[in-house]
């Protein structure tokens, strides 16, 4: 006896719920300037916001930019401000953020277009602390090994995927452009606490000064953001302590 | 506006307080200058502090210095014990509280002379 399924279209369709959504725009050759922009659009609770975000683009307005790739909260490149906080729009479901979403590029980043931020200053100052195994050793004829508690030590910091979301949402960011940021501390602490790499002391010289990990004032914005749950903060008071304790505790 | 939550608020409250400490303090310097001009003049200017509305100025530095403290204490618990991040939320609960108690306690005693109702210049202080 065959039971009464419905087809999973038709499943959809049933929960389907109107979405208003605020997006602040900018488009840098209308002269302007950032302003609001309401679209309403039909949408599954389960609909992640970048589907949301797709189909304003590709049904009202082609115009509306945003930076997606993977769209599986891997690539990091859909890091925007959702209800006022950073999330990824690839992770995050209409269902939590509600009917009333708005949408704005992240604070703390040079806005490009619409929703997309320049990463550039981001990037340059995560190549600042020397994001790469630095190991100067005669190279072992297998694998340079490591215990899982070795491992264990900087395993949070291997999560990070720079989406920036961390760094968007610390205010000692948006008081000065000049300082390293969270993603960069947590991608420090990788390689610090790692114990096959050389130049942690390279790395806690280059985030001793002023720019460097003493502007982190314990908010916990970013520890609340991380896509990837790091406990960034954790990471950056095992910085902090490194400095003050001349070097990591690395086993 | 960003939306951050309880550890943003913690480090906000902790900035505003430090700035009116400041302020307090500059207030503080201006009537001990006046002890430079004898203890008559520096009696009379002092009867100021007793008058309702400077006495609820006072509740305010209480409260500031109350939580600027407290908060202070919390975060050298977040820089320099290993657990100190993960308590962070419960620790702030512990300043609000530890805050609130000192508040009622030193403010009822600043606020009685008013509910009593004497004449400021009677009140002492």
């Amino acid at each position: 006896m065959a039971t009464a399924t419905k087809p999973v279209s038709q499943a959809r369709t049933s929960r389907t719920v109107t979405v208003q959504v605020r997006v602040k725009r900018f488009q840098p050759d209308s002269g302007k300037g950032a302003y609001w922009q309401e679209f309403t659009v039909e949408a599954d609770p389960l609909d992640r916001f970048v589907d949301v975000l797709n189909r304003i683009k590709w049904t009202q307005d082609g115009t509306l930019t945003y930076r997606r790739s993977c769209l599986h909260g891997v690539c990091g490149s859909d890091a925007m401000r959702l209800n006022g906080r950073n999330r990824l729009a690839c992770k995050q479901l209409v269902a939590d953020l509600g009917t009333k979403i708005t949408a704005e590029p992240m604070l703390g980043f040079p806005v490009v277009r619409d929703l997309v931020v320049d990463m550039d200053p981001f990037f340059s100052k995560y190549e600042k602390i020397k994001p790469f195994l630095i190991n100067d050793e005669p190279v072992p004829s297998s694998e340079r090994l490591q215990s899982p508690e070795q491992h264990a030590r900087f395993e949070e910091g291997t999560k990070c995927i720079l989406c920036g979301c961390c760094t968007g949402s610390c205010p000692s960011v948006w008081a000065n452009r000049e300082w390293v940021g969270p993603a960069s501390i947590v991608n420090a602490h990788r390689f610090i606490f790692d114990s096959r790499d050389r130049a942690a002391q390279d790395r806690l010289q280059i985030l001793s000064d002023r720019t460097g990990v003493w502007r982190c004032r314990t908010i916990f914005n970013c520890s609340e953001v991380c896509p990837r749950g790091i406990p960034v903060t954790q990471l950056i008071e095992e910085v902090k302590r490194a400095l003050v304790q001349d070097g990591p505790d690395v086993g | 506006m960003y939306r951050g939550q309880s550890g943003m608020w913690s480090w906000l409250l902790h900035r505003v307080t430090g700035v009116a400490i400041l302020l307090f303090l500059l207030v503080h310097i201006v009537d001990i200058t006046i002890l430079g001009f004898g203890p008559t003049v520096y009696n009379n200017a002092l009867q100021v502090f007793a008058t309702p509305f400077v006495r609820l100025v006072s509740l305010a530095l209480i409260a500031s210095v109350l939580y600027h403290s407290f908060n202070g204490v919390r975060i050298m618990l977040i820089d320099f014990w290993p657990q100190g991040v993960k308590y962070q939320g419960a620790l702030w609960v512990g300043v609000l509280a530890l805050t609130l108690i000192g508040f009622v306690a030193m403010g009822y005693f600043v606020m009685l002379p008013v509910f009593q109702g004497c004449p400021p210049h009677q009140c002492g202080n």
